[in-house]
């Protein structure tokens, strides 16, 4: 018993060191050497600035952007504080939310199908990704609030679209961040032809 | 006693009345305390009647619907009460048999001065002898040490054909009790009073003193764990309907509660240990340990003396064969005077080949010159020292030992014919003179019992090894071995090679059993894990062993392997039953306490049950009769075929398993209509 | 449900099934002490690690003396956790300069870190330190697997050995199955994660300017939305996004390779930085099943029956594709109540209940890692089930009630499981007449009562206390953010995974309460522990034990029959004992979404 208790706290202590410390400083080493943009969060720069990780969601709500799911981290998208809304099916918030924003979607684009994804809040509240179908319902906003061509503002999403990884992995999806900097960056050459 | 063809019925009148009444003696809670299932059951009955004789005061509504389900509550426990009686109610029936066999007598005690005194039986100490005369009782257990006579056993075995007991030998046991019918004996006393044979025969069919076996024990603290989860389960849903605004009375909840505890083998499981041993006794077997009767079920290896088991006891003289140069008359001439003092059937039946062939006579021999040589498991021969010839008649084995220990050379010839009669399964039995050397041969026949094939190949579908034990040699025993359809022999075996035939075994993780009559069969019988002695055996076989044939048929034991098997299977099965039972009591009962809060979980509600009332009262009344239904099946035992383990499961799990999930749907459904249309919920 | 759905499911499959036979014969090989690959570099390591501590590798333990050692280990190393937590402002690697973690809590989280359930009642992002991720959860992460490991080891020994006293050493036991088994996996996949884009980094938080500056309503001290003196309510500009960072990768793989689930985010598996891609999501599944399932494998390998070792395993997959069915099927049915929006699949949209599930996994994917976490005590998420569908989340409920056994927990699942064999075999004996049997060691009394024992203790913790907290308005019902059938399932599933080690939840119930944070807290070690020590007295007792030879009257352990048995014990005990709660939580609620109820 007491020759244990000492292995015990030795044990405790060696171990600590070697998998506490060692180990993930050997990881991170490696992984700074090896892969250093993903190791550091994939992190975008526009214009000098960092404006967001490839792969955390933001939240845009403006006409002229796509927008991202519903989020419910913090006050959406909020990185430093992930989170999911936690309602069950059957409450009432969750569904009065849905209706809202059902709602708001139909007037926007009256007629079509609204997918599940554009009004339900991901699990971490930082999905960065959107199904195609939710970039396809919002084409013709985009296009008509930037006034670019449906066709150029589908390409766009096209090029942001990834497929299953491998062919098999996953489900299809377009990165939200990603194609609103594309877009933007159109509607700046855009803006820079009109001047010339 | 249990009389062979004496078949009770199983509702024999007055079994059943004293059944009745003692279900309600044993109400008692000390008594109901050693069996927490059905505990736990009189204990909400309790609460419920509590409850109704407040209510009833206070007018509260359900009134009736509450007063039946502490009626059956109550039922339930006398069910289970009733099932446990109607099994002892059988063995009490028969210790009154076997009292009136213990009434005392007088016993004639020999005084150390040699002077005979009046006892009564009762005072007789174990080291006492005692005299007893044609019509006069045995007074206790003991050993003949003096005298032949033939005894009445019927008091005992049901066998009324008297049987020889006589001193020296096999068959000197003698039991209190029994009635000697011609003759007079001396009986040393082995017991003293209240440990006698007849004492524990009656102990053990009353199933006073029953230890629980330890797979009974294993089994009653599953049920026990059982009890307590669901005990768990049905106490915290309370807080759990509190919290969905719709709490539950006590009435319902202990409903719920007795329905989902494993009453059906709770209220059966001592019935079916009682019953188990009954029925052993029914088949002249006396246990003297539960656990005896589960190792039974145990078995792996099954030992069994070639002689009297397998064949019949006596081996016929058929044959001689003399060898070269030696006339037949000559050789048979010398077959019969070394058997002239051979008492076994072997020998008599050489005396009388002789006689019929060659028309010798058998001569009276004045002792002083001749002398008898007996035989012994040593030397392994015997034979007879007349007028300066020595003739010997033995094993081939031994034999050429003494015939080449003479200086004589073994002839070739005999050796071929040894080897013949053995490949035959017969026994060759070698006849030499000293000075002449080997004579011949003498075959015996040995004939293997009618039916004895069938019985091991049963054995054998069992999971059952046996192995045939022989003092015969190897060629002989591996004929017999074929003829009969053992699986092993032990050719030439020695009490020593028995015991480490056991100890081998034993070592490989096997169980054996074995049968045994004789004082050299007592080791042996006290290592082997089932050791069945025959009642004509000695008194040292007899105490060896954990069991007693009363009808000293050594094939018996695939009966007491049936038995224990079944003991077994029937709880297992009912276990199975008894928990499968449940899902169907959910479906039932939870719907009903429920759905008057929320009408959705009707839709679990899949046997339509009319009403919440109707629904928890079938239940009920379906948990409460299931077990009067199934106590045949508890006393009967489940039918146990010999088809191996993985067939064996698959049947008893359709049966018990999804039979068990089945029947209570119909069997509630078919109550709540017939309560419902007369009005009782 | 589509095609490509249950491909992926069929993938992680077949992925498990093939890694079974040669990680656990490898676990065999590791520990009988045989040679193995790793030898050159980890036989040093190993013998500096006993030089160190005092350990001496020859030294057999009783069963008594291998529960004592693990329980000191399990004491010592959760104390040493709690004092970490409490003085982490004082240790390095704290760029966001976090405050010491207050008692009960940190108590909670040391009770459930090193008894491998990793249940969090705090949000990690704003609670813990770089090094008390490391050195103190992630540790755990280790050990308390490894510990798990040692323990279904001495189990296996237990049926293995015969008339033998002991069990083996735990110390060298637990210290292979981390150097051996746990540290070279673990090496190589958190390399490979971060090439999926796992970060590894000792960063502090970054803060970004956001591409569009939003404005949300300023909410009073109270939640509600502040309301200016125009009477228009008051907006904030959001324009900066802060980005939690961290060594993610290195925790993240022996999250789930050691079952042990709890995320370095708040939002665990579902943070597009601890699982970035389908492919990282592929990973993580898979190896919260790799170590479960190569044990059951090792239990074949070490008792010399090979049939039994597949028979459980074929059970365990049996309960596991049961599981994974229901769930996918009524996620994939989506939310009856969420009108005018399409749920149905396509390629080009995931269809289902998609609240609380990301787009990058889908529904299928999204199912299978929910029954994988808890058929396993892994806890680990990548949707929130609380916001699974009624019967979707009923899945995981009675994947964690049923003992965790579906392959289960590193270890924990293997003697859970042996648990349940060795009911079945004592049931399956009786009925075939003979004394139960299991792998030629007789199932007695003792046996039976040790395996009710730890049984009970499941029921026991998870019933009482639940129905403690549903009636108690000021510390029980107060923390759940769903009313109706669906808080209660939120109640019962916090301390079902607590009582099964698993760790994940049905999160909306704000479980960093005194009450919660403590009666969790010891339902957490009395789950792990309590639970342990009768299944080492059975692998004691069994030990000792003589073999008996089977025979054609033993029932045998290695047939599909015996599967099926081993199958319907498990889901009978578990069922009866729960139906009747479950009853009034997700079955209840499933029928009344159906019936378009709100609350």
């Amino acid at each position: 018993m007491k020759k244990n208790l000492l292995i015990s706290i030795l044990m405790t202590v060696v171990t600590t060191v070697l998998f506490g410390l060692i180990y993930p400083l050997v990881v991170t080493g490696l992984a700074q050497l090896i892969f250093p943009d993903k190791a550091n969060g994939q992190l975008v720069h526009r214009n000098g600035a960092v404006v967001g990780s490839r792969i955390i969601g933001q939240p845009f709500n403006g006409p002229k952007y796509f927008h991202s799911r519903p989020s419910a981290a913090g006050n959406g998208y909020d990185a430093g504080a992930s989170s999911g809304s936690n309602l069950g099916p059957t409450s009432s918030k969750l569904v009065q939310r849905v209706k809202d924003s059902v709602a708001q979607l139909q007037a926007e684009n009256p007629g079509r199908p609204i997918p599940v994804d554009l009004v339900t809040t991901s699990g971490s509240g930082l999905d960065p990704h959107i199904s195609p179908d939710s970039a396809e319902f919002q084409v013709p906003r985009v296009a008509r609030e930037r006034g670019l061509s449906e066709a150029a503002v589908r390409a766009a999403v096209t090029r942001h679209t990834e497929g299953l990884q491998f062919g098999v992995l996953g489900a299809p999806r377009v990165n939200v961040l990603e194609l609103n900097l594309d877009l933007d960056s159109l509607g700046t050459k855009q803006a820079e032809l009109n001047q010339n | 006693m249990a009389k062979k063809n004496q078949s009770k019925s199983l509702w024999d009148a007055k079994i059943v009345r004293r059944a009745l009444l003692d279900s309600v003696m044993k109400l008692d809670p000390r008594t109901m305390m050693k069996n927490p299932v059905m505990f736990v059951v009189e204990v909400g009955s309790v609460v419920t009647t509590i409850l109704l004789v407040k209510d009833a005061l206070g007018h509260q509504a359900h009134l009736g619907f509450n007063l039946q389900i502490t009626l059956w509550l109550w039922f339930t426990v006398l069910f289970a009460n009733f099932a446990e009686a109607m099994a002892e109610g059988r063995g009490k029936a028969q210790a009154d048999s076997l009292r009136r066999a213990k009434s005392e007598t007088m016993a004639h005690r020999i005084l150390a001065s040699g002077k005979i005194e009046q006892v009564a039986s009762t005072q007789l100490r174990s080291g006492d002898i005692v005299t007893v005369t044609a019509g006069e009782f045995i007074p206790a257990d003991g050993e003949v040490i003096e005298g032949v006579a033939s005894v009445d056993e019927s008091a005992i075995t049901g066998e009324s054909a008297p049987v020889i007991r006589e001193s020296g030998g096999d068959r000197s046991a003698v039991t209190g009790g029994t009635r000697v019918l011609s003759d007079c004996i001396k009986v040393k006393v082995t017991s003293n009073p209240g440990e006698t044979f007849l004492d524990r025969m009656i102990a053990l069919v009353e199933g006073a003193e029953r230890q629980k076996t330890p797979n009974e024990i294993a089994l009653n603290i599953l049920l026990a764990g059982l009890t307590i989860i669901f005990l768990l389960a049905v106490v915290t849903l309370q807080p759990f309907a509190v919290y969905s605004q719709s709490p539950q009375t006590v009435f319902v909840l202990v409903s719920l509660l007795v329905c989902l505890i494993p009453t059906t083998i709770g209220g059966l499981l001592s019935a079916i240990g009682i019953a188990g041993m009954d029925r052993l006794v029914q088949h002249n077997v006396l246990a003297m340990s539960g656990r005896a009767v589960e190792a039974a079920g145990d078995v792996n290896t099954l030992l069994l003396d070639k002689t009297g088991t397998i064949t019949l006891g006596n081996r016929q003289a058929s044959r001689f064969v003399p060898a070269p140069g030696v006339p037949e008359q000559e050789l048979a001439d010398a077959a019969q005077l070394s058997s002239l003092a051979d008492e076994t059937p072997e020998g008599r039946s050489i005396v009388v080949l002789a006689k019929e062939k060659y028309n010798l006579r058998g001569r009276e021999l004045s002792t002083h010159q001749t002398e008898f040589i007996p035989f012994t498991a040593q030397t392994r021969m015997s034979g007879v020292n007349l007028n300066g010839f020595q003739i010997r008649k033995g094993s081939v084995d031994a034999i050429e030992r003494y015939v080449t220990e003479n200086g004589h050379p073994f002839p070739p010839e005999v050796r071929a014919v040894v080897e013949e009669v053995s490949r035959a399964g017969s026994t060759p039995l070698v006849v030499a003179e000293r000075s002449r050397g080997a004579l011949g041969v003498i075959e015996l026949k040995d004939i293997v019992k009618g039916g004895i094939r069938e019985r091991f190949e049963h054995l054998r579908a069992m999971g059952i090894r046996t192995v045939m034990i022989t003092g015969d040699n190897p060629l002989t025993a591996a004929a017999i071995a074929r003829e009969a359809g053992v699986d092993d022999f032990l050719a030439q075996a020695t009490p020593k090679d028995k015991m480490d035939l056991i100890r081998k075994e034993q070592g490989q993780g096997k169980l054996v059993a074995m049968t045994g009559d004789g004082t050299n069969d007592a080791p042996a019988l006290a290592q082997a894990d089932v050791g069945v002695a025959m009642n004509t055996g000695t008194q040292a076989a007899k105490e060896a062993g954990n069991m007693v044939d009363l009808d000293s048929n050594p094939t018996k034991l695939i009966e007491v392997v049936e038995i224990g098997k079944q003991l077994l299977m029937t709880r297992g099965a009912l276990t199975t039953f008894s928990i499968a039972n449940d899902v169907a009591k959910y479906f039932a009962i939870l719907p009903a306490m429920f759905a008057a809060t929320f009408p959705v979980l009707n839709a679990l509600n899949i046997m339509h049950l009319k009403t919440p009332q109707s629904a928890v009262l079938s239940a009920v009344i379906f948990n409460a009769l299931i077990i009067i239904a199934l106590i045949p099946l508890a006393l009967r035992g489940v039918r146990y075929r010999p088809v191996g383990a993985a067939i064996l499961l698959r049947q008893n799990l359709l049966i018990y398993g999804v039979g068990g999930v089945i029947v209570p749907f119909l069997g509630i459904k078919a109550i709540d209509m017939l309560i419902t249309s007369v009005g009782l919920a | 449900m589509t095609g490509n759905g249950w491909l992926q499911i069929a993938i992680l499959f077949l992925l498990v099934l093939a890694v079974t036979k040669p990680l656990g014969l490898f676990m065999a090989r590791v520990f009988n002490r045989e040679k193995t690959f790793l030898d050159r570099i980890l036989r040093p390591l190993e013998r500096l690690i006993y030089r160190l501590t005092g350990v001496d590798e020859g030294r057999e333990m009783r069963w008594t003396e291998y529960a004592v050692s693990m329980l000191l280990f399990s004491v010592v190393s959760m104390v040493v956790l709690y004092v970490i937590q409490r003085v982490q402002g004082y240790l390095p690697w704290n760029p966001q300069k976090l405050a010491g973690v207050p008692p009960a809590l940190a108590f909670n989280t040391a009770a459930s870190f090193s008894t491998n359930t990793n249940w969090q009642a705090y949000v990690p992002e704003t609670t813990m330190s770089y090094f008390t991720q490391m050195a103190g959860l992630a540790y755990h992460n280790f050990f308390s697997a490894a510990a798990g490991i040692a323990l279904a080891i001495a189990f296996i020994r237990g049926i293995a050995r015969r008339q033998a006293e002991t069990l083996g050493n735990f110390w060298v036991d637990m210290t292979r199955a981390s150097l051996w088994v746990l540290l070279p996996f673990c090496l190589v996949g958190s390399l490979v994660l971060v090439s999926q884009g796992v970060v590894q980094n000792f960063r502090a938080y970054d803060t970004v300017q956001l591409v569009e500056p939003q404005q949300v309503p300023h909410l009073n001290a109270d939640g509600t939305a502040a309301v200016g003196p125009d009477g228009k309510p008051v907006m904030d500009t959001i324009a900066q996004q802060t980005i939690a960072q961290g060594p993610v990768a290195s925790q993240e793989i022996i999250k789930e390779f050691g079952t042990n689930g709890g995320g370095f985010f708040n939002a665990n598996s579902a943070h597009p930085f601890e699982n970035p891609t389908p492919f990282t999501n592929l990973i993580e599944i898979f190896c919260i099943f790799a170590i479960s399932a190569g044990l059951v494998y090792t239990l074949g390998h070490m008792t010399g029956s090979l049939a039994h070792g597949w028979a459980v395993w074929a059970a365990m997959a049996f309960l596991f594709l049961a599981g994974v069915t229901v769930t996918y099927w009524s996620e994939a049915r989506g939310n009856p109540l969420l009108a005018g929006v399409n749920q149905q699949a396509s390629a080009t949209h995931p269809g289902g209940n998609m609240e609380g599930k990301e787009v990058r996994f889908g529904v299928a994917n999204s199912a299978l890692f929910a029954t994988a976490t808890t058929d396993t005590s892994c806890g680990a998420v990548n949707a929130m089930h609380d916001s699974f569908t009624p019967l979707g989340g009923l899945v995981p409920l009675v994947n964690i009630m049923l003992g965790e056994v579906i392959f289960g927990g590193v270890g924990s699942g293997m003697y859970g499981m042996l648990v349940f064999v060795v009911l079945s075999v004592f049931i399956a004996g009786l009925m075939v007449g003979r004394t139960p049997e299991y792998l030629g060691k007789k199932i007695e009394s003792y046996d039976v009562k040790m395996a009710m024992l730890s049984l009970l203790i499941f029921p026991l913790i998870i019933l009482t206390l639940a129905a403690i907290s549903v009636v108690s308005s000021s510390f029980g019902t107060s923390s759940i953010a769903n009313a109706g059938p669906h808080g209660l399932s939120e109640i019962l599933y916090a301390f079902t995974s607590a009582a099964g080690n698993n760790g994940s939840a049905f999160a909306g119930i704000n479980a960093n309460t005194n009450w919660y944070n403590i009666a969790l807290g010891f339902n957490t070690l009395i789950g792990r522990f309590l639970v342990v020590i009768p299944v080492l007295a059975i692998a004691g007792n069994l030990a000792r034990k003589k073999y008996v030879a089977p025979s054609l009257g033993t029932f045998p352990v290695t047939t599909p029959l015996f599967s099926a048995l081993l199958v319907s014990v498990i889901l009978i005990v578990g069922a009866l004992t729960f139906f009747p709660v479950l009853s009034l939580g997700p079955i209840l609620e499933h029928l009344l979404m159906h019936a378009g109820t709100t609350f």
